[in-house]
């Protein structure tokens, strides 16, 4: 089978530079290594490995720079293409050795396409999984606004497990830095549910156990519809308005005071 | 049988928990406080809990049974030092000690109690240097 179908990638110049057609060049060379005409109705068949290989490689790249798998479903197709083209030209006189030929061959892309989609949805997976770690992990910063008062802001939706991990946090931090004060403002916190303004209300208990205070401070109008139309008790909770007057109201507790500097003529 | 050492500090009871409570000894630790409480006329129990790591319903049950009784008899509770781990499984067992105040450590703890028993004792010292006037 004779196959000069290196130039089948050229079609896919539109979407990016040299490398891409290196890129294609690999994958062209690769898979008219491994085929040959014993091989060919056996797709399973090990010689088929390395062609495999590129094409994830190749489809996990992609994902990874953010194409849609429709475009990625292209590349592969296109080489589809352009190798029923040539074979089309080159069996134009023997019409049952071609129909066999393209059988073949469609049959051999089309299991070449079902790895590419199952890599590149694998790959994107991986995007989405890391993005979701990285995510919890900087989404609970613990801030020291003062000594011995913490403060933590919640932006996003706010389901078990995250709370967990804000639990865990402050009050690992709680007693890390022997703060007596503890500010959870959740004036990023989209919508509560029942179960959310339960998961608020475990947290601000085991503060308490803890022997610390908990405030929640920025709760929306919204949100205060919602709580109240839940009927969720809130009352025992110190709640305050924004992050400032739970400041304020945390140094009131612990004793402390801010003043604004006489300034020095007027002293005088 | 082991049982938890209760030391006495001026008006107050101090109980340390050094080790992981059975129920027995919990039990134990619960009737000798109260026993405790009553021969001494202490004003204030500091339960220290900052070694204990694992805690069950029981467990929790008794902490606050100690600090519902101590109450009837008049002192005040304060448990001190609990970890994160305990204070998350006590929340999610329902348990949330309403009747036992709670410090971060022994130092804050005995401030606290001091300033609840504060007002009070105030009075009685008075009372002593007038008595020895």
């Amino acid at each position: 089978m004779s196959l000069q179908v290196a130039d089948a990638s050229l079609r896919e110049d539109l979407m990016s530079n040299e490398e891409l057609r290196e890129q294609s060049n690999e994958l062209v060379d690769v898979l008219l290594k491994a085929m040959s005409d014993r091989n060919l109705s056996d797709l399973s068949s090990p010689d088929f490995e390395p062609v495999h290989e590129i094409l994830s490689g190749i489809s996990i790249s992609r994902a990874r720079q953010g194409f849609s798998p429709r475009e990625t479903g292209l590349y592969v197709f296109s080489l589809k293409d352009a190798l029923l083209q040539n074979i089309q030209e080159e069996l134009k006189n023997d019409p049952p050795a071609l129909i066999d030929a393209l059988l073949k061959i469609d049959k051999l892309m089309d299991s070449l396409g079902v790895v590419t989609f199952d890599t590149f949805i694998k790959g994107r997976e991986e995007v989405i999984l890391r993005q979701t770690d990285e995510i919890t992990e900087i989404s609970t910063p613990v801030i020291r606004v003062w000594d011995g008062i913490l403060a933590l802001p919640i932006i996003g939706t706010l389901d078990s497990a995250r709370t967990q991990v804000v639990m865990e946090s402050l009050l690992q931090e709680i007693v890390v830095s022997g703060s007596t004060i503890a500010i959870l403002d959740i004036s990023g916190v989209p919508a509560v549910d029942s179960l959310v303004a339960q998961h608020l209300i475990k947290t601000v208990a085991a503060t308490r156990l803890m022997g610390a205070e908990c405030i929640i401070s920025g709760i929306r109008p919204e949100i205060a519809q919602t709580v109240v139309h839940l009927g969720i008790d809130l009352s025992n909770i110190v709640t305050k308005a924004t992050l400032a007057s739970a400041l304020k109201y945390a140094f009131a507790v612990l004793k402390l005071e801010v003043k604004k500097i006489q300034k020095e003529k007027a002293a005088i | 049988m082991d049982r938890i050492p209760i030391l006495r500090m001026g008006h107050f009871l101090l109980v340390t928990i050094q080790i992981d409570l059975y129920d027995r000894l919990a039990t134990n630790l619960e009737s000798d406080l109260v026993q405790m409480v009553n021969k001494t006329g202490a004003r204030g129990v500091l339960i220290d809990i900052s070694a204990l790591s694992i805690v069950d319903s029981f467990m929790g049950r008794i902490l606050g049974n100690i600090g519902s009784m101590s109450k009837i008899m008049d002192a005040e509770t304060v448990v001190v030092g609990m970890q994160p781990a305990v204070a998350i499984t006590l929340i999610e067992l329902g348990l949330e000690l309403k009747g036992v105040s709670t410090a971060l450590n022994v130092e804050r703890g005995m401030e606290l109690l001091q300033a609840k028993i504060g007002s009070d004792e105030g009075e009685l010292i008075d009372e002593d240097e007038d008595s020895a006037e």
